[in-house]
């Protein structure tokens, strides 16, 4: 059984500007099931943003392919919504206009009350109420817009939500309260999430498993850790889980050491490249080697 | 102490300037001799008779006064009010300038939307820009054969290229990720020009727009001196040849107002699709 979205060999290659090729990352496979909230954590140069673009279909891989709900991802579509870095709200629309532009292109047959009602539904489950939904986006401040676009992408309901580094440019208190917003409004409307992020906390926070990434070139999707801590999360609780610093740890030996001690092996020609599966869960004493082994490498590495 | 608004004090300094301007220039004009100092010789050989001269401002309003009093006049193919003089011009002007317009900037946005089009018709563009519109003018007049339609050809050609290129570049330069964002919604080609593109690069279309609306108005007044007969550029000229100055300055004058007008309509629209990023 194929899970919901099927990440099949993906090899991404580049000119490397003097004739020969760049590999970005190969045979990359992975698979993300429906309503589960993944993280891809990597450092810069892996090939998380590429990836990310194919799936949103705004780029082609040099081979494999992504296969979502039994259909393959070709080119751009609305089952695949984004929520860009830097936002991209169109500044000469409203807040509001900027969430019907996606609702109208999403709904072209309802009426404009229905499709501003939608609008400013979406615009009210991340927080942004009465007149502010009548600004510019330049009179907004950057976590502002950042909820003006997970609305405009959750208002949507695309089968897949891709969010690229949504929280990179704000500052660390304002990315606390969209983390919450996130959750709560993700909470209620049980969508696939595929999210790109360079922080660890938010990442635990946020995901159901993540996937570590080895550095670049020839990087590859090489662990998914499962995050064993219960929903519903909250910043200040998930710390005193016996589980959060047992799964922080093993995610900071990886991307301080075991990236790169990982990077720069080709896969076997033809091989699927898939991550082995980690499960950290202290609470529970596991009868299945299998499953106590990595948590033991992760303590001892 | 009462602070005057940061306005108030510069309409008031504005008004001074002009005063003390005006009177600078009036007291710089020479009086004409009055006939009775003249000797009997100099009353003969015609030095009684009024000499032409640069006119004292306090001529020049009453110029204006007479002339804006009734602008519309029509006593012949020489002596026209200066409303209809400036109405053939404007006429010219945005005849010249909307089918320029019309052309530019569809065409614009197509060259903008494409590298390989902008990159081939670049070094084409870059050749006729810089040619003086009345270089145009005997071409224009042997082909067309008519100096009305030749003027406003003349207008035609010198407004398109600040539209084209400004339109080509703006479109262009239009963000990718705004790009991104149409795809992602799945919009088509023509909603995408007309939702994204277009908004995105209006400031600087009508940017051009407005460049070239001000070139125009700079070259009607040449066009008009060369094909003659109507038009304000045609009045400046012929009032020359009849050796009246106040004409002239009054002219001169109402040149500057009108292209002010022209400009300002413009800048209001730059101001309406603005946006702050």
């Amino acid at each position: 059984m194929k899970p919901y979205l099927s990440i099949e060999q993906l090899t991404q290659r580049f000119p490397d500007g003097s004739g020969g090729q760049l590999t970005v990352f190969e045979n990359a496979t992975f698979g993300v099931e429906k309503g589960e909230f993944v993280v891809i954590l990597g450092h810069s140069g892996c090939g998380k943003s590429t990836i990310m673009n194919i799936l949103a279909g705004l780029a082609d891989p040099t081979s494999g392919s992504v296969i979502m709900d039994g259909q393959e991802v070709k080119g751009p579509s609305l089952d695949r919504g984004v929520v860009f870095q830097n936002y991209s709200l169109l500044p000469w629309l409203t807040t509001l206009k900027n969430v019907t532009f996606g609702v109208r292109a999403r709904h072209p047959e309802w009426t404009k009350a229905q499709i501003d009602e939608h609008a400013t539904k979406f615009l009210a489950m991340v927080g942004l109420e009465g007149d502010v939904i009548h600004r510019k986006p330049s009179q907004l401040s950057g976590g502002m817009r950042q909820r003006v676009s997970i609305a405009r992408a959750f208002a949507n309901h695309p089968k897949l939500l891709l969010l690229d580094e949504p929280f990179g440019a704000l500052d660390a208190l304002t990315r606390g309260t969209i983390q919450d917003e996130l959750l709560k409004i993700w909470g209620q409307m049980e969508q696939t999430v595929f999210m790109i992020t360079h922080d660890i906390d938010e990442a635990i926070l946020l995901a159901d498993r993540i996937l570590l990434m080895t550095n670049g070139p020839h990087a590859r999707v090489a662990e998914s850790v499962e995050i064993t801590i219960p929903r519903p999360r909250s910043r200040t609780e998930i710390v005193e889980h016996p589980n959060y610093y047992a799964i922080r740890n093993h995610l900071v030996q990886f991307l301080g050491k075991r990236s790169k001690e990982l990077a720069g092996q080709p896969a076997t020609p033809g091989q699927p490249n898939a991550p082995e599966t980690v499960r950290i869960d202290t609470t529970q004493t596991n009868d299945d080697p299998a499953d106590t082994r990595p948590a033991l490498k992760a303590v001892n590495s | 102490m009462y602070q005057l608004s940061l306005n108030l004090r510069a309409a008031l300094l504005s008004v001074i300037m002009l005063v003390v301007g005006l009177l600078i220039w009036e007291a710089a004009i020479p009086a004409q001799q009055a006939a009775g100092e003249l000797t009997e010789y100099e009353l003969l050989t015609g030095g009684g008779a009024p000499k032409a001269g640069v006119p004292p401002p306090s001529q020049v309003i009453a110029k204006a006064w007479e002339q804006l009093s009734d602008p519309f006049y029509d006593a012949g193919p020489n002596d026209k009010g200066i409303g209809i003089q400036i109405g053939y011009s404007i006429y010219r002007v945005l005849t010249g300038y909307f089918l320029a317009a019309l052309i530019a900037i569809p065409f614009g946005f197509l060259i903008g939307m494409s590298q390989v089009a902008y990159k081939a018709f670049n070094p084409f563009i870059q050749v006729l820009r810089p040619i003086s519109p009345l270089a145009w003018m005997p071409l224009a007049l042997f082909i067309i054969g008519d100096s009305e339609a030749s003027a406003i050809f003349v207008i035609f050609i010198c407004s398109i290229w600040p539209m084209l290129i400004n339109t080509a570049f703006g479109v262009a330069a239009v963000r990718e990720d705004w790009i991104n964002v149409a795809r992602t919604h799945e919009l088509g080609p023509i909603r995408t020009a007309f939702s994204v593109i277009l908004p995105a690069a209006a400031p600087t279309i009508v940017t051009g727009m407005r460049i070239s609306i001000g070139i125009a108005w700079l070259v009607i007044v040449a066009a008009e001196m060369l094909v003659g007969g109507t038009g304000i550029g045609y009045y400046v000229w012929n009032e020359w040849n009849n050796l009246d100055l106040t004409s002239v300055v009054f002219s001169i004058l109402m040149i500057g107002v009108v292209g002010m007008l022209l400009d300002a309509m413009f800048g209001l629209l730059q101001r309406r699709v603005t946006y702050a990023e």
